[in-house]
């Protein structure tokens, strides 16, 4: 640590860190653009100019930029001094010499670091007499818009897309006056990563385009804590809402989680929120099948009718909370209680939590992962699973080149110096997937075959770090020795696999080799991305019932109604088991947001809260338990699940259901299930307050026009509703500082910092924890001591044959796959085509061409044809999540034969660019 | 081996004899010995050493000690895995300045030679000339003289016979002034974008690829062979004062004899514009220079018996910069030269930091106002904070913007009252008066 005198008052700060983090980490207000947390510094914007004095004596001191100075112990600065202060007003005066004065029509007025940092300098009257430089904008897809006129040219966005996210076609054009940032011409932007630009711009070059269409100022949205439902990875997010619609997804900082950054499908998943496939009403089908949104009062009188008479049996799902999962098991009672997961999923998710449970292997946060310095990726194709994961193994392949720098004297946030001192030099990276991934370009080495012959790889691998694992002859010997000597080598190996490829024997692989590299004595991670935003949390209640005996109970009768939770059973099953449980089952109770294909077997239907209109909790891949906040009160009759749950146990004269509050039910499942004991910690209960008795308000305190919104429908004012579940209240009354547990930060703000940069004001240090604590608690960390030698896979798989016919792998798309934001309008529009990926000589055989049709008996429709070399002869990939293959790929080779008539659907072609 | 003669023109006078100076001339007149002599006989650090000694200093504007340069390349087992660079900055674009194009155009071999010992002294197996895109004949000569110098093996493999390999290559730029800062140099030798790099690290440590490279000027590296040859003694007496060597001085504007002389460094600017530049024209008077460039403070009248040295034309406020000066006699119009440079230096910005990017523009902005009749009173105070701000070394990114300053903030101190007279009379004062210039005005 140094001391440095900053104004006359002393400060500890990290020796050599950069002054601009120092005093911000401080919480002192210095005016920046360039520098960005996660990215370094640069230099290019000029605007945190201090006055750096050369010792007590120096009444004059220099001028020096705040983000290129190192500090050392003893140094003296002035924020305040006249000609510091001087200096940044002019660099104001220079960038709005081009800048619009369009702030009144701007989408980032209100939360515009440009517009904060402008009043923060003081500057406000005009000089430059000439005119303003304008642009012409493109077209950059969906997600993201361009207004260039707006650009103050900081480098911020060509610096996250290309440096930190990989991309490559959005560039810095021009020089001078006169620089462009966009792509060489119109079209969607590739990286899935796209959408962060609209939080990384300082100003409304970059926005969101969504959001545009249903605009709302930052100011008069209500916004609260939640977690996106998109996938394992849990990461933070700020959904906000106005008039009812959710209008918008912004990160949410969480150090160890997903840092500063979202994928796109976090961002722009979520409008299903306002879908108009919503179910909004609760209905029940008549003895001839006609459906009756006839409200509650009837669908719970049939529940409890149903709920009397017979077996029940409950289908819970991983995209439920833990709260509505337990809620259903306590109804039907663990033995007729089903998580919701497929068989194979169910497997994979119980083989995780095995070995997470047994010694040996610590399970990463996306922080660690950055850390690492040799992965190997087996398996699983992060960037359409688990997206933010794979942005992280970007910086960790970047380690080397930090390693260079430190022995070069650059420091770690010289940004620039690094990667032009470290050029191409990446720390080992292997990757083995079935196709081609978006992160190879990071790989030294990459691996293509099929899941089966994959894990025999991860088990040679085993075997060569430590010959007392269980070996498997392949034929890629050569990746197996780089990536075990890279991986014996490294003192933070990283082992990333999941459940992807639906595949057990890459899961066992996969912890051999973390197992090998601890009984060397090495300190491995083993990161096991576990597919949905909850797979983790229902797949630890213990349940009585697979999928399978689910609905065999339901087909043959032995049970007499189910209860489905937030499922589409259909893509969880095969279709005709999945009909028949569906029309044998006497009553079908279907909890839902929409309108689903098991929906519309439903007898009594029930409109269940989306995440954004309940609170509940996710447990990630890491066994990070969060808890997500409702955002605003469901319309209609929309009620959180496990409410519904308790109100037809009530309507059944149950008095083992009469939860009160989701902190209720999730006090009785930690009581009652062990494995999620620790889960009560999630985050404070609903009387937490911080200071004065206020509770933390989900609306800033500039929210605007509560007693006009609803005067087209009623001109009296609607009372407040009061939030009894939780800390949160509906209104803009109380205190949201930061000093509150990391848990209900509802949105950030302080005063000057309209922007999302405010949120150094809600960290401890810049990049660090939130001051209240990051959100969450850990259930299972993989962190037990000792060599858990039981544990070991003992035999690897059998090698791929296809036996003469076709095997089916399935692929994700990070557009298309999630049953949920698939019905997000904006991702839709880049859902790539439903497709099937041969070997060209297979495609031949078949006599099939690329964009020609393909079909098998044992699907239920048809898919366009792509091919790639290096497909395993006999294998087939195929796009799942999709309503063309919504369910599980049949297990056993099927045939393959063409589809003469076959029409592609439409999708975008930059997603999965295979063949 | 034929001995070199002891000359007092070590770089020009194979010119004087023999306009295009080709490899045969160029041995014959003792060419290539020097190298030899330092491959075969002397070691890194002695040529290092006589380098320092001999007082070399950067003759592309800066003057750092080229010795003192070279020993900051780390050496052995220090420089780490993989090549060290020699990248020669022949990126000419300083205006005024022609003096680097003369010597390779003429002779290329002094400029190899130069390399040649160059390289051998920071342990370089790659050098590269980073040349100005326009220069299509320099790059003609350079071409065929490395051609010749390979075939006569003093490039590639085993140079001399030595164990010393060197890959000599012409990297034809694609044309932008900040590439004359050596980082974006390197930047756009990479391929990259030409924008400056934060230093440090610098180029000895981590120059281009990441790895040790140093980057010298044409002519300093053309002044190393006579070093090698004749000592550092000789070299540094050859300077009028406390500056080695010779210097390229040249001259444009309204002079009877535009051009370029090899002089003993320290020449005063009196005796290099009336002696050899041969006066002012009739009905001219010289009113200021800008001494080394555009990029570089006017010197006035009270400043003209002064040495044409580093030491000397800094303690007057300037730079000798690249030694070519540019004259302004009174016919032009002060605001708009500035005007003129103003508007090369705002298109030359690299677009990387705000202060040059915005804040140039925005200066030739003031400036056409002036020289357009729109200017205002305060312009002047406007133009001066901005000039201090943009020009203060360390408030801009490199030193582009504060080059770009120098010729402006030193017009607004010795003809403020042109400024002055262009808002009190509402435009431009030398338009009007053009006349009274004999009709070869400066428009």
């Amino acid at each position: 640590m140094a001391q440095i005198v900053v104004d006359g008052t002393t400060y500890e700060v990290e020796e050599g860190q950069n002054l601009l983090e120092a005093v911000l980490s401080h919480h002192l207000d210095l005016p920046y653009f360039c520098w960005h947390p996660a990215m370094g510094s640069v230099g290019a914007c000029r605007q945190c100019a201090v006055v750096e004095y050369a010792n007590e004596d120096d009444a004059r001191g220099r001028l020096a930029m705040a983000c290129i100075t190192s500090v050392r112990d003893g140094m003296r600065f002035s924020i305040e001094a006249p000609h510091a202060e001087d200096f940044r007003k002019s660099v104001i005066e220079w960038l709005m010499e081009n800048h619009p004065h369009d702030c009144p029509v701007c989408e980032e007025g209100g939360e515009c670091h440009l517009q904060d940092m402008t009043v923060m300098t003081g500057h406000a009257s005009r000089r430059y007499r000439g005119a303003k430089r304008t642009w012409e904008n493109q077209y950059l897809g969906p997600f993201v818009g361009h207004e260039m006129n707006r650009c103050i040219t900081c480098y911020r966005c060509v610096r996250f897309y290309r440096d930190y996210a990989g991309g490559t076609d959005l560039e810095a054009f021009g020089s001078r006056g006169r620089m462009y940032f966009g792509r060489a011409g119109d079209g969607v932007l590739e990286s899935e990563f796209a959408g962060n630009l609209i939080e990384v711009c300082p100003t409304g070059v970059f926005t969101d385009r969504p959001f545009s269409k249903q605009y709302t100022r930052k100011w008069d949205l209500q916004s609260a804590p939640s977690v996106c439902p998109g996938c394992s990875v849990g990461c933070n997010i700020f959904p906000s809402e106005r008039y009812g619609d959710l209008k918008r997804i912004h990160n949410r900082y969480h150090a160890e989680v997903n840092g500063y950054f979202l994928c796109d499908r976090g961002r722009f998943g979520s409008h299903f929120v306002n879908a108009d496939a919503r179910l909004r009403r609760a209905g029940v089908r008549d003895a001839e099948g006609v459906f009756e949104a006839g409200g509650p009062a009837p669908a719970l009188d049939a529940a409890r009718a149903a709920l009397g008479a017979g077996r029940v049996v409950g289908i819970g799902s991983p995209r439920a909370s833990v709260e509505a999962n337990f809620a259903l098991r306590t109804l039907v009672g663990e033995d007729n209680f089903c998580n919701g997961l497929s068989a194979r999923d169910a497997e994979l998710a119980a083989l995780t939590l095995d070995i997470h449970a047994a010694a040996g292997a610590r399970v990463p946060t996306i922080s660690e992962v950055e850390t690492a310095d040799a992965v190997l990726v087996l398996g699983e194709d992060l960037s359409n699973t688990a997206a933010r994961v794979a942005l992280a193994l970007r910086q960790t392949a970047r380690g080397a080149t930090f390693d260079m720098a430190t022995s070069a004297h650059i420091p770690a946030w010289q940004d620039a110096g690094i990667r032009g001192h470290g050029q191409h030099q990446r720390s080992p990276i292997f990757i083995a997937s079935v196709l081609p991934t978006r992160i190879d370009d990071i790989a030294r080495n990459t691996l293509r075959a099929t899941p089966a012959d994959i894990a025999r790889a991860g088990f040679a691998v085993a075997h060569v770090i430590d010959p007392d694992f269980a070996d498997a002859a392949t034929d890629h010997a050569a990746f197996v020795e780089q990536a075990a000597a890279a991986l014996a080598q490294a003192e933070r190996p990283l082992i990333v696999t999941g459940a992807g490829c639906a595949d057990a024997g890459v899961l066992q692989a996969a912890a051999n080799i973390a197992w090998a590299l601890q009984a060397r004595g090495g300190d491995p991670a083993l990161l096991i991305a576990s597919g949905e935003a909850n797979t983790m949390g229902v797949a630890a209640i213990p349940a009585g019932l697979s999928m399978d005996a689910a609905l065999e109970a339901a087909s043959s009768g032995a049970a007499d109604t189910l209860v489905i939770l937030e499922n589409d059973l259909f893509r969880r099953a095969d279709a005709e088991r999945v009909t028949a449980a569906l029309e044998a089952a006497g009553q079908v109770i279907v909890l839902d947001a929409l309108e689903t294909p098991t929906a519309e077997a439903a007898t009594v239907a029930l409109p269940a809260a989306t995440y954004a209109e309940s609170t509940g909790t996710f447990v990630n891949y890491e066994g990070r338990a969060q808890r997500f906040y409702r955002v605003f009160e469901p319309a209609d009759e929309i009620a959180p699940s496990w409410e519904w749950i308790a109100r037809m146990a009530d309507a059944a004269g149950r008095n083992d259901c009469t939860w009160e509050s989701t902190d209720a039910v999730l006090q009785a499942c930690a009581r009652a299930v062990p494995a999620l004991s620790g889960i009560a910690a999630v985050a404070p209960a609903a009387d937490y307050r911080v200071e004065a008795e206020k509770k933390i308000p989900r609306q800033p305190h500039r929210y605007s026009g509560r007693t006009a919104m609803r005067a087209d429908v009623n001109i009296h004012e609607p009372k407040t509703t009061i939030d009894t579940e939780t800390p949160l209240s509906y209104s803009m009354e109380g205190e949201n500082t930061g000093g509150q547990s990391g848990a209900v930060v509802p949105y950030v703000w302080t005063p000057g910092w309209n922007s999302n940069q405010s949120v150094f004001k809600f960290q401890q240090e810049v990049g660090g924890p939130l001051r209240g604590g990051d959100p969450g608690v850990r259930l299972f960390d993989g962190g037990a001591v000792g060599d858990d030698l039981a544990a070991r896979f003992r035999e690897a798989p059998d090698a791929f044959s296809a036996n003469g016919g076709y095997r089916l792998i399935p692929t994700q798309a990070l557009f298309g796959s999630e049953e949920l934001s698939a019905r997000s309008w904006p991702i839709l529009e880049r859902r790539p085509a439903p497709c099937l990926v041969l070997h060209p000589e297979d495609a031949a055989a078949v006599g099939v061409e690329v964009g020609s049709g393909i079909m098998s008996p044992r699907l239920a429709s048809s898919f366009a044809v792509r091919t790639h070399e290096r497909m395993t002869r006999g294998s087939a990939a195929v796009v799942v999540g999709y309503a063309e293959a919504p369910g599980p790929l049949p297990a056993d080779p099927v045939n393959l034969v063409p589809d003469p008539g076959f029409v592609e659907i439409a999708g975008d072609p930059n997603v999965i660019a295979r063949g | 081996m034929t001995q070199r003669p002891l000359t007092e023109r070590p770089l020009t006078e194979r010119i004087d004899w023999h306009g295009h100076v080709g490899i045969d001339a160029y041995e014959a007149g003792g060419g290539y010995a020097a190298a030899r002599r330092a491959l075969t006989e002397m070691t890194p650090d002695e040529v290092i050493g006589l380098v320092k000694d001999a007082n070399l200093r950067g003759r592309g504007g800066a003057g750092f000690p080229t010795g003192v340069k070279w020993g900051f390349v780390p050496q052995g087992d220090a420089a780490g895995q993989g090549p060290k660079y020699l990248v020669c900055n022949a990126d000419e674009m300083e205006p005024g300045t022609f003096k680097d194009r003369y010597l390779m155009e003429r002779d290329p071999h002094l400029l190899i030679e130069g390399m040649i010992i160059g390289a051998y002294a920071i342990g370089a197996g790659i050098a590269y000339v980073f040349l100005r895109g326009e220069y299509f004949e320099s790059y003609s000569a350079l071409d065929s003289a490395i051609r010749d110098a390979h075939e006569r093996g003093y490039l590639g493999t085993g140079v001399f016979g030595s164990g010393f390999d060197l890959d000599l290559r012409i990297h034809s730029s694609a044309g932008r002034y900040i590439c004359g800062e050596e980082t974006a140099l390197l930047n756009a030798l990479e391929g990259k974008r030409a924008q400056p790099r934060l230093k440090p690290p610098f180029p000895p440590a981590s120059g281009a690829w990441g790895r040790p490279t140093i980057v010298n000027n044409v002519e300093t590296l053309c002044n190393v062979p006579c070093i090698i040859a004749n000592g550092a003694e000789w070299y540094r007496d050859l300077g009028l004062t406390d500056d080695a060597g010779t210097k390229i001085y040249g001259v444009s504007g309204r002079v009877n004899n535009p051009g370029l002389w090899e002089l003993p460094i320290g020449t005063t600017i009196r005796e290099i514009v009336e002696v050899h530049a041969g006066g002012m024209q009739d009905g001219y008077t010289l009113r200021g220079i800008l001494p080394g460039g555009a990029s570089t403070d006017f010197l006035v009248e009270e400043h003209f018996d002064l040495p044409m040295d580093y030491g000397a034309i800094a303690a007057a406020g300037s730079r000798m910069g690249t030694g070519t000066m540019i004259l302004m006699d009174d016919s032009v119009c002060p605001v708009d030269l500035s005007r003129n440079l103003q508007h090369f230096f705002a298109q030359e910005s690299c677009g990387f930091c705000t202060p040059c990017r915005e804040g140039l523009p925005w200066l030739e902005e003031l400036l056409t106002d002036l020289e357009e009749g729109r200017g205002k009173h305060g312009d002047i105070e406007v133009l001066e904070k901005n000039g201090a701000y943009i020009g203060a070394p360390g408030n801009t990114f490199c030193l582009h913007a504060a080059g770009a300053i120098e010729p402006l903030s030193s017009a607004l101190k010795y003809f403020r009252a042109d400024f002055e007279a262009h808002i009190a009379r509402g435009g431009c004062p030398y338009r009007a008066g053009a006349r009274q210039h004999g009709g070869n005005g400066s428009r």
